[in-house]
């Protein structure tokens, strides 16, 4: 597998400083996420990664061989490396021959080609979409053909720029399960960069905050960012945000319809159209349903598990659509017996649902 | 009565004649034209003339100007052009083609190529950086690379023919100085609507006219079609 290490690595457009002394090293089957603004320099420095851009300054090694930028070298550690750009660009191809694409220039045969497209297509949850030109397909998928183009040739170290930047909940759902399953099946090395903070905290090993094109820390996320403050969270958090018409009752609370024959209700009065946020440390999980004093009660499916230094995270399907993610504590979670697949009942009170 | 029917056959068999001329001239002009063109087009869309140097940036900037500066040639410029070339005391007089379908198709292949060149390369200009990036990070070399984005490239290449072949059709200015509009030999749809015309034989005219109008219709079905696919996706 492959360790990177990047040592006083600048890159100037221009004139114009786009990164500056850039030093990390990130180790075999570690997921190093690169955390910062629009305009960091992520991307770049993404790029100069995957070869495609060379740096003005400094150098990059991979398993400590410092990158000789020879054509036959760069072909040669690109297939060693998977990317995945922020803007999807397929090829106006079938899936399949898209998903194909990175084997056929290496030259393999039919055979292999054909069962690993399908074991890959498998992976992203896309069965069924082999003939259908890669063109016509939403965002998402487009962003799921994408990911099994770089994993179909299994690389050493996967590079992902924004991967779920721009996607339904569902989408980044498959996305982050994916990512997580390989570096732990594969021991892919994986660097990442994104601004949804609450992903960082999810898949990071480390985390790398960039801001103008410097790095201006490296640990794991709680050393970086500690706890953040509760507007950061909120901000940062897709999470159990839903939108809808919400309706006002006399008795100072609101129905909101979100959708998928699912009404909630909180603690506040206002009609029209509302944003609404259920943190997810308020959300009780029940194995059966309860009489209680909270207003609101839906049965669901768990989705995906992510368990975290001190809690653990639980997706959880509820009707045909709609997404919650709930956090309980390691221990409720071992006492309730939680798998993926089980049936459970989300209780929350009307006022922890806050209008965004 | 059989003065009617020959008079009658004579009538179908000129206008077959100079609508398979047509066809011809402007098919081999465009045909050749794709062969040249559509090389140079990839040449320039790929940037392959622009090195790191000052002189070859200058090069490639002068080629693109030129080829955006042909792309509106004037026919009858072109045709005179030729007409002086061809011409018995001219540099290849002695050929004696003047007057003849290749002193025709040789105009056209002069308008055909800046078309082709001109609409290859920006259509592969368009998509040269996305797929060429997209596909070297998929492990391609830069060849490989390079035959994807040529794909990619595929229906607006495409695009730049059938232009090319519209300018072509319904050309009349270049073909008649170069051509002379004899009949039976050189005689074609627009040259001879231009000639029946001024003698007032409007129903040659016309009738030529209803069989070009309906080749450009064919030609515009065609591209609105590859355009429709283009944009469903």
């Amino acid at each position: 597998m492959l360790t990177i290490e990047v040592q006083k690595l600048s890159k100037t457009y221009s004139g114009r400083q786009v990164l500056k002394d850039i030093d990390f090293k990130v180790q075999s089957g570690e997921v190093f996420v690169l955390v910062g603004p629009n305009g960091a320099g992520k991307t770049t420095l993404l790029r100069i990664l995957d070869l495609l851009e060379e740096p003005t300054e400094g150098r990059i090694l991979f398993n400590e061989t410092p990158v000789d930028y020879s054509a036959k070298d760069k072909v040669a550690l690109r297939r060693r490396i998977g990317m995945l750009f922020q803007q999807t660009k397929l090829f106006d191809m079938s899936v399949s021959d898209n998903i194909a694409y990175g084997l056929k220039v290496r030259g393999e045969d039919k055979v292999t080609i054909e069962g690993k497209v399908r074991e890959t297509l498998k992976l992203v949850q896309l069965q069924g979409y082999e003939r259908k030109n890669a063109l016509t397909l939403s965002g998402g998928e487009a962003q799921r053909v994408s990911l099994a183009q770089a994993l179909v040739t299994e690389p050493e170290l996967l590079l992902l720029d924004e991967p779920t930047a721009n996607l339904d909940p569902r989408n980044i759902s498959i996305i982050e399960e994916v990512l997580t399953n390989i570096n732990r099946e594969k021991r892919t090395t994986i660097i990442m960069a994104t601004h949804n903070m609450f992903q960082a905290e999810n898949l990071a090993h480390r985390v790398a905050m960039i801001n103008n094109g410097k790095i201006e820390g490296v640990g794991t996320f709680q050393e970086i960012f500690g706890r953040p403050s509760e507007p950061v969270k909120n901000f940062v958090k897709f999470e159990n945000v839903f939108s809808g018409l919400s309706t006002a009752f006399t008795e100072g609370t609101s129905i909101i319809d979100i959708g998928d024959r699912l009404k909630i209700e909180a603690a506040f009065k206002k009609s029209g159209y509302v944003m609404i946020h259920i943190p997810p440390e308020d959300i009780i999980l029940s194995s059966q349903p309860i009489v209680s004093s909270a207003r609101n009660m839906f049965e669901g499916r768990i989705t995906q598990i992510l368990e975290t230094e001190s809690a653990v995270k639980l997706k959880v399907k509820v009707g045909e659509s709609k997404n919650f993610t709930v956090q309980v504590t390691k221990k409720s979670f071992k006492d309730l017996q939680l798998s993926i697949g089980t049936r459970i009942f989300l209780v929350f009170k009307a006022s922890s649902v806050q209008i965004i | 009565m059989m003065c009617e029917k020959m008079f009658e056959n004579t009538f179908l068999e000129e206008i077959l004649n100079i609508t398979l001329l047509s066809l011809k001239v402007s098919g081999t002009a465009v045909l050749i034209g794709a062969i040249i063109g559509i090389p140079i087009g990839t040449a320039l869309g790929f940037g392959w003339f622009k090195g790191k140097m000052m002189l070859t940036r200058i090069i490639d900037l002068t080629l693109k100007s030129i080829v955006n500066t042909f792309m509106g040639l004037p026919p009858v410029v072109v045709g005179l052009v030729v007409y002086l070339l061809l011409t018995t005391s001219g540099p290849l007089g002695p050929l004696g083609l003047l007057y003849t379908p290749t002193a025709m198709i040789i105009t056209q292949l002069i308008m055909a190529v800046p078309i082709v060149t001109g609409v290859t390369m920006s259509a592969i200009g368009s998509v040269e950086k996305t797929v060429r990036e997209r596909a070297l990070s998929l492990g391609a070399t830069d060849r490989q690379a390079a035959w994807t984005v040529l794909r990619e490239a595929r229906t607006g290449i495409l695009t730049a023919v059938i232009v090319a072949f519209g300018a072509a059709i319904s050309e009349v200015g270049g073909i008649m100085i170069a051509g002379g509009n004899i009949r039976w030999v050189t005689r074609t749809l627009t040259t001879a609507i231009v000639v029946e015309t001024n003698l007032g034989n409007f129903d040659l005219a016309i009738t030529l006219g209803i069989i070009l109008l309906s080749i450009a219709f064919i030609i515009n079905l065609a591209l609105t079609i590859i355009q429709f696919r283009g944009q469903k996706r």
